[in-house]
């Protein structure tokens, strides 16, 4: 670093590992009073990273201090960064494929890190840590904290600072503390009968059986839950994101996007802003978006399968759904996308329908038992285990230091696919640009976490509809000359 | 268009009056383009440095097109510095002793920093802040830096001040008028500028000027002297008292020189084929209210542009529009659309002026004084619309239907507190 830390900066990084170090030691050390400790390294992390972010940005006046970032071995792919981005990943990698070694045990009592969260645990559902309970209150405490920092370093900007208090606050609640305490209250229930973050395709399982069951066994709540979650799929997100775009939910919403945007801030730059990148991008997120589309419907087909009586869906009726659906998609994109995409798009968009709906309807005709001529449960095997585990979180997160923030979101998430061809087709959000104020200096393409060259618009005099945008706002932000604005204006007033 | 044989066209200069006039050449014409430059063989922004020493950015991020866009667009760029040009001969003598020749030149050699004048003005660690190299020599002497002293009260002082600042330097601003860039600013952006300056921590000497700087034993910078007589030590002088046209290598070319090049409205030289654009331009007409060099980055974009068209076969004139200016002084961003003089003669110009009790907010909108047509406008820490006021001045709107509609150009990011109210209420309550 070419600033040197204050006093002050040092002894509150130093508090924050502590208690870090505090934490991380009920890996070796089974604490008596787990609740003492837990509180004690609680409070030393608070302190650390709102002490440390205090001394930091409120020793200057308030404006952009992106000041040594590209000297700063930790955020520039340092010898640090590469080492932050080893742990993280090695954390990752236990947390979904070893958890025993973080002390869970499936069929008793957990110990180590896990069993240290059992009065946390205990207090807000009643049940004894999980490897999951574990992660979501260091999640959650992450995206509390740092989003902090983030709000004392863009304080002049009352867009960062509104967003960045949402986001904090759907992790805390929607995502964290609702679903525990639902717990709590309804101990006989399964959990995903309480769960509200339940969008697919996000949350791929959406359509599983074992979670639909887990809905329907649930009473009225499991019930609320499913509607709400049908809801949000088909008549919320779409309306939302009409008249916001999908920054409604990247930004100011998603857990993912939560945590990219506080603790994964100080990475925003590290995004790669090739065209070749780019390209990769939209092939890669694409596929995973066909790949999650083609297992869910064959679990369903599945599923409907199982049923011998008493069926409300058919296989039969199933498949014309699922064939309308990608005919009305297809008309829909080639209607309004025609002259908005690319030959490329839409022919791949195209010629994956057609040979879907070819596939759909050949095997319907035989009511075969897996859709997808493989098992539809090993489908879903490979998804949540190469998507859901490996790509949202080992590389999602754990490569945070080394590609930036948003890896997840920008080439892996199919919720964002789909938002993102909304936003792009039919969605009044855009970036406006300044007309000729910009003087190509590039902070908008370099702070921007989904690699988008902001600035090959902006110089241009275009508009910037990009179907990867989240909405973050940074471009706008660190913008020296004031050149660019995130807006949600109908067609007929803009300029 | 088509050319046959293919009249080769050598751009001497890949800033971004050179760069935007090959690109739009590219985008129309076949011919062989070359792009000379001494700095760098890339385009980059050039008023991006300051980011790279502050850390903000690599310097690859100062560069708007990928390496490969060159050559994907059969555009030649090469390093390498010009001596002389043989304008009647057309071709071009290198350093190096090579030549090349051309049958369209275009010179868009930029500007280079005024040299101090006092003595000791060569000494090791005294530098402008223009070049690329100038930036590598920063960042070579930045380790030794303790405390700088800068000398110019323009923008590229103020943000050389802020580049030293943000690297825990202790810097010095001198300042020979009586206050921060009022030659363009008014008094009230003026000192508005001046207290943020301070409140950076950054010493401001105003009505000062440097009587000499005085070397160190291993012949760099030791300190420097005052006309008011105070000694300054320092390890970095930045010299930051203007630029001027880079033109000196065209001495004996027999193109015709004033303080830069000096070309007509449809930006030819005295010599057939050969053209000049951007900061070394001087306009021998320019347009009404305007000066005949602007030295800014829209006025050099514009100038590439139009004689990509003139060269296309659709000769055009240099006419900008209306005047617009930016930049960032610190933390307080500055827009300028149209003309609002610093010290305006009454019977030219009226101003009405608007500023926030506490925040660095500012809007000054500048009208006739009869007719209370708009002239221009200044705002600081508030964003407006380019096209809008555009539209305005086109359209010559007064001053009141202005602020009426103020909202419609009203650029700040959502959720910002809004301004506009208060500069309606404060607008009705001085027109009772």
């Amino acid at each position: 670093m070419v600033n040197k830390k204050s006093l002050s900066q040092n002894t509150a990084l130093l508090l924050g590992f502590l208690g870090l170090l505090l934490w991380s030691s009920s890996f070796w050390i089974e604490y008596q009073n787990k609740t003492l400790m837990l509180t004690i390294g609680f409070l030393m992390m608070s302190i650390g990273v709102v002490g440390f972010s205090y001394s930091l940005y409120f020793t200057s006046l308030a404006g952009i201090r992106n000041n040594g970032v590209w000297f700063s071995s930790l955020v520039s792919r340092g010898i640090w960064g590469w080492l932050l981005g080893l742990v993280l990943t090695g954390f990752y990698v236990l947390l979904y494929f070893y958890p025993e070694f973080l002390g869970y045990n499936e069929a008793g009592k957990s110990s180590g890190l896990v069993a240290f969260f059992d009065p946390l645990s205990v207090l807000l559902n009643g049940k004894p840590a999980t490897q999951w309970f574990l992660y979501g209150t260091v999640y959650t405490l992450a995206i509390i904290l740092f989003g902090i920092k983030f709000i004392f370093k863009y304080r002049n900007n009352r867009y960062q600072v509104f967003r960045t208090i949402s986001v904090i606050f759907f992790q805390l609640g929607f995502a964290f503390l609702i679903p525990e305490i639902l717990s709590k209250l309804n101990q006989d229930l399964p959990y995903f009968s309480k769960d509200l973050k339940n969008m697919w395709p996000l949350n791929y399982y959406f359509f599983e059986d074992w979670h639909f069951n887990n809905m329907l066994n649930g009473g009225n709540l499991g019930l609320f839950i499913l509607v709400f979650g049908l809801l949000m799929m088909f008549i919320i997100s779409p309306i939302l994101t009409y008249f916001f775009g999908k920054r409604w939910y990247c930004s100011w919403v998603c857990g993912c996007g939560g945590l990219a945007e506080t603790a994964g801030d100080p990475f925003r730059q590290l995004s790669s802003k090739k065209i070749s990148v780019w390209k990769f991008e939209r092939w890669m997120i694409h596929v995973v978006l066909v790949f999650i589309f083609i297992t869910t419907i064959a679990v369903i087909w599945t599923y409907l399968g199982s049923e011998t009586s008493g069926e409300i869906l058919t296989r039969k009726y199933f498949a014309n759904v699922i064939i309308g659906f990608l005919i009305l998609l297809m008309l829909v994109i080639l209607l309004w996308g025609r002259k908005e995409l690319n030959k490329d798009a839409l022919n791949t968009i195209i010629s994956i329908a057609t040979l879907l709906i070819f596939v759909i309807v050949w095997q319907s005709k035989w009511n075969q038992e897996n859709l997808m001529f493989v098992d539809s449960y090993s489908l879903r095997k490979w998804y949540g285990f190469g998507v859901g585990a490996a790509f949202s979180g080992v590389l999602g997160v754990g490569f945070y230091p080394i590609l930036g923030s948003r890896v997840w979101c920008r080439f892996g998430c199919p919720m964002a696919a789909i938002l993102g061809l909304q936003q792009r087709l039919l969605s009044r959000f855009r970036i406006t640009t300044n007309g000729g104020q910009c003087i190509s200096c590039g902070n908008c393409s370099s702070y921007c976490e989904m690699g988008i060259d902001v600035r090959s618009y902006a110089q241009n005099e275009e508009n910037i509809v990009r179907s990867s945008c989240v909405g973050c706002g940074i471009c706008a932000t660190v913008c020296p000359r004031g050149v660019l604005k995130l807006e949600n204006v109908s067609s007929k007033n803009r300029y | 268009m088509k050319d046959s044989p293919k009249k080769n066209i050598v751009i001497l200069g890949n800033g971004i009056s050179g760069i935007t006039a090959a690109r739009h050449l590219r985008k129309r014409t076949d011919r062989p383009i070359t792009i000379i430059s001494e700095e760098h063989p890339y385009f980059f922004s050039r008023t991006a440095l300051m980011y790279v020493y502050m850390g903000h950015m690599p310097f690859e991020a100062t560069q708007p097109y990928e390496n490969d866009f060159w050559k994907k667009n059969n555009l030649n760029c090469i390093q390498a510095s010009v001596k002389n040009i043989n304008g009647q001969k057309k071709y071009l003598e290198f350093k190096n002793g090579e030549t090349m020749s051309f049958d369209v030149l275009i010179i868009a050699s930029g500007s280079k920093p005024n040299q101090l004048s006092c003595p000791g003005n060569d000494l090791d660690g005294v530098h402008g802040m223009y070049h690329k190299q100038d930036l590598d020599r920063l960042e070579s002497l930045s380790h030794s830096i303790k405390s700088a002293v800068i000398v110019g009260g323009g923008l590229i002082g103020i943000e050389l001040a802020e580049m030293l600042h943000s690297r825990g330097k202790k810097v010095t601003l001198i300042v020979r008028e009586n206050s921060f860039w009022n030659r363009v600013l008014p008094d009230a952006e003026s000192k508005m500028i001046n207290s943020h300056i301070e409140a950076h921590g950054i010493r401001l000497l105003l009505e000062t000027e440097l009587k000499a700087i005085n070397p160190s034993e291993q012949g760099g910078v030791k300190e420097v002297i005052t006309n008011k007589g105070e000694v300054i030590p320092c390890e970095y002088v930045g010299s930051t008292i203007g630029v001027s046209p880079n033109v000196d290598f065209l001495k004996d070319s027999g193109i015709t020189l004033g303080r830069g090049v000096l070309v007509n409205s449809f930006l030819e030289t005295n010599l057939p084929d050969i053209y000049a654009i951007g900061d070394c331009a001087e306009q021998t007409q320019p347009q009404i209210n305007r000066r005949p060099i602007e030295a800014v980055w829209y006025t050099g974009r514009i100038m590439g542009e139009t004689l990509a068209n003139t060269l296309c076969g659709k000769r055009e004139q240099y006419q900008p529009n209306h005047w617009f200016n930016s930049a960032k002084f610190f933390d307080i961003e500055y827009q300028t659309y149209g003309r609002v003089e610093a010290k305006p003669d009454p019977t030219d110009q009226k101003q009405f002026y608007w500023q926030h009790q506490s925040k660095n907010q500012l809007l000054r909108l500048s009208y006739h004084p009869e007719t209370e047509i708009l002239q221009g406008v200044n705002v600081m820490g508030i964003r407006m619309r380019h096209k809008i006021f555009e539209q305005w001045l086109d359209q010559n709107k007064t001053l009141e239907e202005v602020i009426d509609s103020l909202q419609e150009a009203y650029f700040d990011p959502e959720f910002s507190k809004n301004p506009i109210a208060k500069i309606k209420a404060d607008f009705a309550l001085i027109k009772q």
